[in-house]
């Protein structure tokens, strides 16, 4: 007998079963991969706290690593009080959307070999295409910054992604997030390079990316009013 | 045998998909600012035509013809869905990379082209050279015009294992030699491959129309 491919219950029947194992498939290899996926994102994630206070990490060894160097995780409010909880396993996005009172906002805090203690503040905001985030390493004095990661999710290649690259992270180090008492954060100023130096904003301005204005935006947002003046209360409270 | 060897070699020049039979463009576009994410982007291109060519050689007498576009559709996704989890299990770093791109695979011309225009009525050994053979011809684009780009634009070329090679020397920036930047925006893309059609055309007899 042959089949009438054409005729409308075989077509029903057809989609409907093709459906079905498709979706099984992928059911089947997302649950499988799960695991492993999550975990790619945790030492990832070790990885980011890291190298924003200059220790580089391999997959194999960032988790002792973080074992070594992060010594203490708090959680503070926006009030800038500590809460009881584990700071690592905070999803910064959701608590972005929280309520401002309520927000969980974790530090991590590293002691480096050579004796100094730095706080490690992890960022979380919006470019151009999506989310991006980042780790803001701070001296002692939770003012001076020591070091940035920035990463992003799909920002254009060779525009808006140049914010993971060296030259854009570098130059954050030794500004201040402070001007006496006022919390001023940092600003990106458009022109190319040296455009932040010929503003005369040596302390608190940066150079954005030429061609990645709202990456850029995204970025200075996230340093300011987006997530960061989350932490003012807490870091007004202990600046040295 | 030398059919067969066709289907692999037709694509990557006389019949190549972007050049010639212009499917594919707007990835081409898009992913060839800098080497590397070419280079993986094609291999992902590659694996997911020879397979998706096979899948639907294999089913073509089974499928409904009034759905089969959904059909093909199902397939490329699925396919796509799967390399991106495995990616992203296995490699995070190269998953990390493409980011939106591998995605973006699904939306390839080049792959629904091809489905429907050879693996729907050839058996599946044929077409899984016709996939490898055009996800090829795809392939050597987009490195062609990557290379191209990411050192004019940046002066450095991105290879998958090994990273950032620096391509034009210190001293040359130092004489006033500048980076074009026009290079990293989108429109260059399409002005490289247009380039590329037009030598290929003029160096190539049997692409050139009579009239």
């Amino acid at each position: 007998m042959k089949l009438d491919t054409n005729g409308n219950l075989y077509t029903f029947i057809y989609a409907a079963v093709m459906v079905i194992i498709v979706a099984a498939v992928l059911a089947f290899t997302a649950i499988k991969l799960q695991p492993k996926q999550e975990n790619n994102l945790k030492v990832e994630k070790m990885q980011n706290i890291l190298q924003s206070v200059g220790i580089q990490s391999k997959v194999e060894n960032a988790e002792n690593l973080y074992k070594k160097y992060i010594t203490k995780q708090i959680i503070v409010n926006t009030k800038g009080d500590e809460l009881e909880g584990d700071a690592f396993a905070i999803n910064l996005p959701a608590e972005a959307k929280a309520e401002v009172n309520s927000r969980k906002l974790p530090i991590f805090f590293a002691k480096l070999d050579d004796g100094t203690e730095k706080a490690v503040i992890p960022l979380t905001g919006k470019g151009l295409w999506g989310p991006i985030w980042g780790y803001l390493a701070l001296e002692s004095d939770f003012n001076t910054i020591y070091g940035v990661v920035f990463d992003h999710k799909g920002e254009t290649p060779g525009l808006g992604a140049e914010i993971n690259k060296d030259p854009f992270e570098l130059p954050f180090k030794g500004k201040t997030l402070f001007e006496g008492n006022k919390f001023v954060s940092i600003t990106l100023y458009k022109g190319g390079k040296g455009a932040s130096a010929a503003a005369g904003d040596t302390n608190h301005g940066c150079d954005a990316i030429s061609g990645g204005t709202i990456t850029s935006k995204g970025l200075e947002r996230m340093m300011k009013e987006e997530w960061l003046n989350n932490y003012e209360a807490y870091l007004a409270k202990n600046k040295k | 045998m030398s059919k067969n060897s066709k289907l692999l070699t037709g694509p990557i020049n006389l019949n190549n998909p972007i050049t010639v039979q212009v499917l594919g463009i707007c990835s081409a576009l898009a992913v060839t600012v800098k080497l590397e994410p070419a280079i993986v982007m094609s291999i992902s291109v590659i694996a997911v035509l020879a397979l998706a060519n096979v899948i639907i050689s294999l089913l073509r007498n089974t499928i409904p013809s009034r759905i089969r576009i959904i059909v093909q559709l199902v397939v490329i996704a699925a396919l796509v869905i799967l390399v991106d989890q495995i990616l992203k299990a296995y490699s995070p770093d190269v998953s990390k990379q493409l980011s939106v791109f591998v995605g973006l695979i699904i939306t390839n011309c080049i792959l629904m082209g091809r489905l429907e225009a050879f693996a729907l009525g050839n058996k599946p050994w044929e077409s899984f050279l016709d996939g490898i053979g055009n996800g090829s011809g795809y392939a050597i684009i987009l490195i062609i015009v990557a290379t191209v780009r990411e050192l004019l634009g940046s002066g450095t070329l991105t290879l998958p294992a090994v990273g950032e090679i620096k391509v034009i020397p210190e001293s040359f920036y130092q004489f006033g030699y500048e980076n074009n930047g026009l290079m990293i925006l989108p429109p260059m893309a399409l002005i490289v491959v247009g380039i590329i059609i037009w030598v290929q055309r003029s160096k190539t007899r049997e692409l050139i129309e009579e009239n």
